[in-house]
């Protein structure tokens, strides 16, 4: 499918081309008209990743510009680029998850534990990807039902769990890193398919997971009507609560399978794993073009969004550049983009 | 300043409005508009939704700049860049949502922007005088200043944002549809309210749907059609009303009521929906009624005599405290709107844009939301079948403009109703529940809706019509209940009852 199909512009992207006599193009300049729509925001994103790629190729030459290198940058997108799909949903559905750094966090410590790795070792090495995912929709629930049906306002509830979540992780293990000594695991998550790593691979499966459900299923259809107005969706017959509930769900295992993605690279359980990973997942979805306020998402747009965080970051490493001054232009990046999306939203409104 | 020698001299003119065009991309919303406002009079803006009523009064208060035309203000050329800039120059708009800061004060919301300080330092008590005073002049000094606005009735925060707009030098207040939301006592309460200002000098331009209102208070009328004027300046007095809908509509209508069907419900089936001892304390007791295939039931009765209330408490959206529904015969789980859904009810709600519509989705979607389950196989979607059955539906309720991939935001106000009763129309409901059907809705387009109503039932629906407007009530319904203080005091067949008897149930509690 096209990308026109996105998110909830489709429509109105779609709506000249359904009714020829008023075409909306014709009135603006071409170039607004396309930036405007979903096609033209994503690529927007697309032309910005490009002169990324374009400073990176020129500064560090060869050691950019490598095969290598680009899977290094995948490689280091995955984790938190599944953590930021499942964001797409709860930013869509009109919420906001601040505890997904520490839910990663407390899933890797979880799954790694003595007791995990000897039952993953005497039974299945799977036990830990059970135990991960198991645990991130556990922190996933919990978050859900307090914003769901107990009421507590998304920022608050999944700010007590963040930190009660991290909390926990470190009682788990002391504060100790856990050294992962699973072989059936590293087999599993360091085998390549056609010069891929399994990471890698399963963060593109989940993308596409991701864009189906949203844009093909009738829960996605949902999501973005309970973001765009909730008491409408509630007196339409939705039961926007359930729905919210799953919601966090869905991105509590996100965080379970980015959590076996971070182990699987570093080869340690520890409770400072996907630190501040809230800030990156938030600032890729909405640099992607998801709305914050909530009914309008866009999974494609998210994973440029964190195609882009991440490139910057291999680029910056790869000319010793300080962390400090990535985050610098880290947070440019993001009221660039956001200033933008306004001007086009605004565009798009006044038809 | 506000003395105005009315029979010596020509009414002093305020506010003229010249060839005033206004294009949006795709529309012209205002294709050569002339107005021309008078200091003292009541002058009525009529015309269908969609006629440019909202955009020409947006470009009197600055939120809109004319492509052509010019505005004249008090003889001069002006032009209005910012909002802020009219209100300076004295133009007051309420508009009919109204915009105030729900958690703070009376006193605090009317000079909003303007506080009463002195160095920096708010002077509450004098603001709390002022605007004592400020009421007063509308007659409504029981408001205390100190209360908080968010805990007042929907007239007394109208009559407060009429405050605001005279703290400033008001000259000229434009009303859109103020009495959309008020009972008839509160309308007439608002009509002492404005004959009081017009006494002052103030000029008021006064947006309604509803013609008999503006037989009452209006002086003379100024007739929107497609962004032009068809008529300026129409004395009241002389105008029939057959004139005005023939000039707003471009051909000759009246109120239409579908004729009801000559063959009354079978007694002997069971009905349809039957509400059983329903009640929820401190807002309405012991409501019961029953609703047979084919019968149209109306509601009405004073705003916040609970009406509403009640209808939303039968659809699972408010949470009774006793009593039971139940639809052909199955009760339905207390406060589950998904339950009630699934059991084949539906809800076109009061506030069709906030509880109804999903603004900036498309036309299709918002008519499939609820029967998702037809157009899915394992939870995908099969968006052509969606949007093929989506388009018969449009085209057979006669939705326009047509497409139904345009958001629905940018329908007009009877034509996004008609998707709100297309999404039950798809899901084939058992019971429709409408709460206030035709607000905000043009004449064309109401008689349009109440046919549809009509064949719904004659389909074997079960409707349930909640109104304000005793005439559409009376009108329509097969059967009224009128509800007072939260009690059903009276039901009776449409046809045993008149106008004034309702009025008489609905103030009094008791027929005349």
């Amino acid at each position: 499918m096209t990308e026109s199909t996105t998110g909830v512009a489709a429509p109105l992207t779609k709506a000249p081309a359904a009714d020829p006599p008023p075409p909306r193009g014709r009135s603006t300049s071409p170039l607004a008209a396309l930036t405007g729509s979903g096609v033209g925001r994503n690529l927007g994103l697309v032309v910005a990743l490009l002169i990324l790629c374009g400073v990176g190729a020129a500064t560090a030459g060869e050691r950019f510009a490598d095969l290598d290198n680009a899977l290094t940058i995948l490689r280091l997108a995955a984790a938190v680029g599944v953590v930021s799909i499942g964001m797409t949903f709860v930013i869509t559905g009109g919420g906001i998850d601040l505890s997904v750094g520490a839910i990663l966090a407390l899933s890797s410590v979880w799954c790694t534990t003595v007791a995990t790795q000897t039952m993953a070792n005497d039974v299945h090495w799977s036990t830990m990807v059970i135990a991960a995912i198991a645990v991130g929709a556990g922190c996933g629930l919990v978050n859900g039902l307090l914003i769901a049906y107990g009421g507590v306002v998304p920022f608050i509830a999944t700010l007590a769990m963040l930190a009660s979540a991290r909390g926990l992780a470190e009682i788990l293990s002391n504060r100790r890193t856990q050294i992962v000594e699973v072989p059936g695991f590293d087999a599993f998550f360091g085998a390549e398919v056609l010069g891929i790593e399994v990471p890698v691979l399963l963060f593109v499966l989940v993308a596409i997971a991701g864009w189906v459900l949203l844009n093909r299923t009738t829960f996605g259809r949902r999501t973005v009507a309970v973001g765009g107005n909730p008491e409408a969706a509630r007196l339409a017959g939705i039961n926007v609560k359930r729905h919210t509930l799953m919601l966090y769900v869905l991105l509590g295992v996100c965080c379970g399978i980015a959590a076996l993605m971070l182990i699987a690279r570093t080869s340690t359980g520890s409770s400072t794993h996907g630190m501040l990973y809230e800030l990156d997942a938030i600032a890729a979805v909405v640099i992607g073009g998801t709305l914050l306020a909530g009914g309008r998402g866009t999974i494609v747009g998210t994973v440029l969004g964190v195609l882009i965080f991440t490139t910057l970051t291999n680029v910056f490493t790869l000319n010793n550049r300080s962390i400090s001054e990535q985050a610098l232009l880290k947070g440019a990046i993001i009221v660039v983009a956001v200033l933008l999306q306004q001007r086009f939203a605004r565009r798009s409104d006044s038809s | 300043m506000t003395d105005d020698d009315r029979g010596t001299v020509p009414p002093e003119t305020l506010l003229e409005l010249r060839g005033i065009v206004k294009q949006f991309p795709g529309v012209r919303a205002l294709d050569g508009v002339d107005l021309l406002v008078r200091a003292g009079e009541v002058h009525c803006l009529l015309g269908q939704n969609g006629a440019g009523k909202s955009t020409l009064i947006k470009t009197v208060a600055g939120v809109n700049q004319p492509d052509e035309g010019s505005l004249h203000w008090l003889g001069e050329e002006v032009r209005f860049p910012t909002p802020l800039a009219a209100i300076k120059a004295g133009i007051a708009t309420i508009y009919q949502e109204l915009d105030f800061v729900a958690d703070l004060t009376v006193a605090e919301n009317i000079f909003l922007g303007h506080e009463r300080s002195s160095g920096g330092f708010l002077q509450r008590a004098r603001a709390n005088r002022e605007a004592t005073a400020l009421l007063t002049r509308l007659g409504h000094g029981d408001i205390a200043p100190t209360r908080r606005m968010g805990a007042l009735s929907p007239a007394a925060q109208q009559i407060v944002s009429m405050a605001r707009a005279l703290s400033h030098e008001t000259r000229v207040l434009v009303l859109d549809e103020p009495s959309a939301v008020l009972d008839q006592e509160e309308v007439r309460n608002l009509f002492r309210v404005v004959r009081g200002l017009v006494a002052e000098g103030v000029g008021v331009v006064y947006i309604s749907h509803r013609l008999e209102e503006i037989r009452e208070i209006g002086d003379r009328i100024t007739v929107l059609k497609d962004g032009r004027t068809v008529a300026t300046g129409l004395a009241v007095a002389d105008t029939p009303t057959s004139e005005l809908i023939r000039l707003m509509t471009g051909r000759s209508i009246e109120y239409v009521f579908p004729e009801r069907t000559v063959a009354p419900p079978d007694d002997d089936r069971r009905p349809v929906l039957e509400v059983e001892g329903l009640a929820q304390a401190g807002v309405f007791e012991d409501v019961s009624f029953t609703v047979g295939a084919g019968e149209i039931v109306g509601l009405t009765g004073l705003v916040g005599a609970g009406r509403s209330e009640i209808l939303e408490a039968v659809y699972g959206a408010r949470r009774p405290t006793r009593g039971e529904v139940r639809v052909d015969g199955r009760r339905l789980r207390r406060g589950s709107v998904d339950r009630a859904v699934r059991a084949g009810m539906g809800l076109c709600p009061e506030e069709r844009k906030s509880q109804g519509l999903l603004l900036d989705e498309a036309v299709s979607r918002n008519i499939t939301v609820s029967s998702m389950g037809r157009f899915a196989r394992a939870g995908f979607l099969d968006e052509a079948r969606e949007r093929r059955a989506a388009e018969e539906l449009t085209t057979s309720l006669d939705v326009r403009p047509t497409g139904v991939t345009r958001a629905v935001r940018t329908l007009s106000g009877g034509n996004q109703q008609k998707v709100v009763l297309a999404r039950w129309l798809m899901r084939e409901c058992r019971v429709l529940l409408l709460d206030e059907p035709t607000r905000g809705v043009d004449v064309g387009a109401r008689a349009e809706i109440y046919r549809l109503v009509r064949d719904l039932a004659d389909a074997g629906v079960a409707v349930v019509v909640v109104s304000s407007e005793i005439e559409e009530v009376l009108g329509l319904s097969d059967r009224v209940l009128v509800v007072r203080e939260g009690r059903v005091v009276h039901s009776a067949p449409a046809a045993d009852l008149d106008e004034s008897q309702v009025l008489d149930l609905v103030m009094e509690g008791r027929a005349a």
